[in-house]
């Protein structure tokens, strides 16, 4: 692919990404279904990159799925947001991090709600105060999780164990990256690279030395829908997004997919297996899926740590075929374990996919 | 335009107050980009440009009808037509008001996808007042769940020792992932939803849907109230539920 013209547009989509001294804000979706995530985000800023960032056990979710639910007001969830703010002022830090894209939009729009509206500030001022006796200041710098991973990408790959190159041919493993649509589609200029060209999880899979695999439904959504997933009646309007992206990918052959929002990643991991239960129809290769990561667990690869202790256990589709091209080395007979080795059983075998 | 009743001047007012409304829509050219992008229109039934036709004509008739129909529910909020809209529209941020007040006037309950939202409410809504977030390990039950495949239920089965295994803390005092939310933090957490007017919402979608129950001919008791969500949660309108 030309990249001179994209280079040139990514210029203007950079954006300020704080140093280091990092307020975290956690994700409920990320939590649940990879909490290795997040730990791994944690250890790499700590304990790698020697960053200093704040968990605070006094968070609670942002609601944000609830709000594009449409079941919270925009007076609570804004509430919530400053609430979170007001924790962040109280602790002396100013550089908010975000680990869920949903709540990233939230946090977002409402940061520029209040710059269009400053009496929808005020009003929630006066909620804040009224709910629970706190007060606020704005952040100074507001990022997702994966901008950190972004602006460091360099340092951690001097810190490499491998490279998201195949192994057996020398040849760069072929990576479909999803951002997630509100990474960058509802701010454009609040994400890396932007709407069109967004580049947080390209520029990490590329300094990785992977290989950015561009297919048509690249930016199409996942199909999370918010209400439509929580409803089973309209988990098919879910599923449908998903197959269509998974159909514009297979003729690539991706290696794997990189997601930036966990929901996206649960979706795309889930819905194959879903798609090969209904239609037999799987999209990787040998009767396997395409592995789908988080880019902490990538990150986390890259630099050595073992896969299970990331929580690639708890993903449906396997991801074993990525770690043997990557030469990753695991035990499988770890891969369902407890803390101390225990035996904690093995999940029920799919009728189709592996 | 046809003559408005009050309570329709009511719930334009209502749409036409909000910071959202003015923010999504500012003038629509109708040039249907937004549905050339839309997830949902290739879906559903569904065509954003027509939304903002509608509603920027402001026939209230038309859009009282909007608010009871299924039409509102189909957005997935992707928020696509954000950024492909030349004019800066916001069709998604629009459904969010149309929605708000469909719930608030009670219209929801006329329409098979708006009738969801008591399953929503139940689900995500009850999660994040019992535990203070979303979505919590032991609210993703299987048998809601069969999506999620056999490694959630082996997940959902071994949960404690898994958690603990990923450096997790569910449940416990203390920071990390997934741990208890404390007492003075869900206490700050239900104070706002008493300010801010979220558990009033809340109780506006429970009693709009009782009501709905006892239209059916039915008590509005826990048993049936739970059949309801039942019905809501499962029912694609091809008499599958």
């Amino acid at each position: 692919m030309k990249k001179e013209g994209k280079q040139q547009v990514w210029k203007e989509y950079q954006k300020d990404i704080a140093d280091n001294d990092y307020y975290f804000q956690r994700s409920c979706i990320r939590q649940n279904f990879f909490p290795g995530s997040e730990y791994a985000f944690l250890k790499i800023l700590r304990e790698e990159l020697g960053k200093n960032i704040y968990d605070d056990a006094r968070q609670t979710t942002c609601t944000g799925i609830g709000y594009h639910s449409d079941i919270i007001p925009f007076e609570t969830i804004q509430t919530v947001v400053a609430r979170h703010f007001a924790l962040m002022t109280e602790k002396g830090f100013h550089n908010f991090v975000i680990s869920c894209v949903t709540s990233f939009g939230i946090y977002s729009e409402i940061f520029e709600t209040w710059k269009e509206f400053p009496s929808e500030l005020e009003r929630t001022r006066h909620y804040l105060k009224e709910a629970t006796g706190r007060e606020f200041e704005l952040p100074w710098n507001m990022t997702h999780a994966s901008d950190i991973i972004y602006k460091f990408r360099d340092e951690i790959f001097s810190k490499r164990k491998c490279s998201l190159v195949n192994g057996d041919t020398g040849e760069p493993l072929k990576i479909v990256e999803h951002i997630g649509c509100h990474y960058a589609k509802i701010f454009p200029r609040k994400g890396v690279g932007g709407a069109e060209f967004p580049q947080v999880l390209s520029g990490m899979i590329e300094s990785w030395g992977g290989e950015v695999v561009d297919y048509p439904e690249r930016r199409h959504c996942c199909g999370f829908g918010f209400r439509h997933y929580l409803v089973m009646a309209d988990r098919g309007y879910s599923v449908a997004n998903s197959k269509k992206k998974f159909e514009s990918m297979e003729p690539y052959k991706p290696d794997a997919i990189v997601c930036n929002c966990p929901g996206c990643t649960m979706f795309m991991d889930k819905w194959q297996y879903v798609i090969a239960e209904m239609e037999n129809k799987t999209y990787g290769t040998n009767g396997n899926g395409i592995p789908v990561l988080t880019y902490e667990e990538l990150a986390g690869l890259v630099l050595g740590y073992d896969p299970w202790d990331l929580g690639l256990q708890m993903h449906q589709i396997d991801c074993e075929p990525l770690l043997d091209k990557m030469k990753v080395k695991y035990d499988p007979a770890l891969k369902y374990a407890g803390k101390d080795g225990e035996e904690l059983g093995v999940p029920l075998q799919p009728n189709f996919i592996h | 335009m046809t003559n408005a009743s009050p309570d329709m001047n009511k719930v334009f007012k209502r749409i036409t107050e909000d910071v959202r409304y003015k923010e999504g829509l500012k003038s629509c050219m109708n040039c249907g980009v937004c549905t050339a992008i839309c997830p949902a229109a290739e879906f559903y039934d569904y065509d954003p440009r027509l939304l903002l036709t509608i509603v920027q004509s402001k026939d209230k008739n038309k859009i009282v009808a909007l608010l009871k129909s299924d039409f509102i529910w189909y957005c997935g909020q992707c928020m696509s037509c954000k950024t492909r809209c030349p004019r800066g529209n916001c069709p998604g941020l629009i459904i969010n008001v149309l929605r708000k007040v469909s719930q608030e006037f009670g219209y929801f309950t006329e329409s098979r996808m708006g009738r969801q939202q008591y399953a929503v409410m139940r689900t995500v809504g009850e999660n994040i007042l019992k535990y203070g977030y979303c979505v919590h390990p032991e609210a993703v039950k299987p048998e809601l769940h069969p999506e999620q495949g056999p490694v959630w239920e082996w997940i959902f089965n071994n949960r404690k020792d898994l958690y603990e295994r990923l450096k997790g803390n569910l449940n416990n005092d203390g920071p990390g992932t997934l741990r208890k939310i404390p007492a003075e933090t869900m206490k700050e957490l239900h104070s706002i939803f008493e300010v801010t007017g979220g558990m009033k919402f809340y109780s506006l979608i429970d009693e709009y849907s009782k009501k709905k129950v006892k239209e059916m001919g039915f008590e509005q008791d826990e048993k049936n109230m739970n059949r309801y969500f039942m019905h809501v949660y499962k029912d694609t309108g091809q008499g599958n539920s």
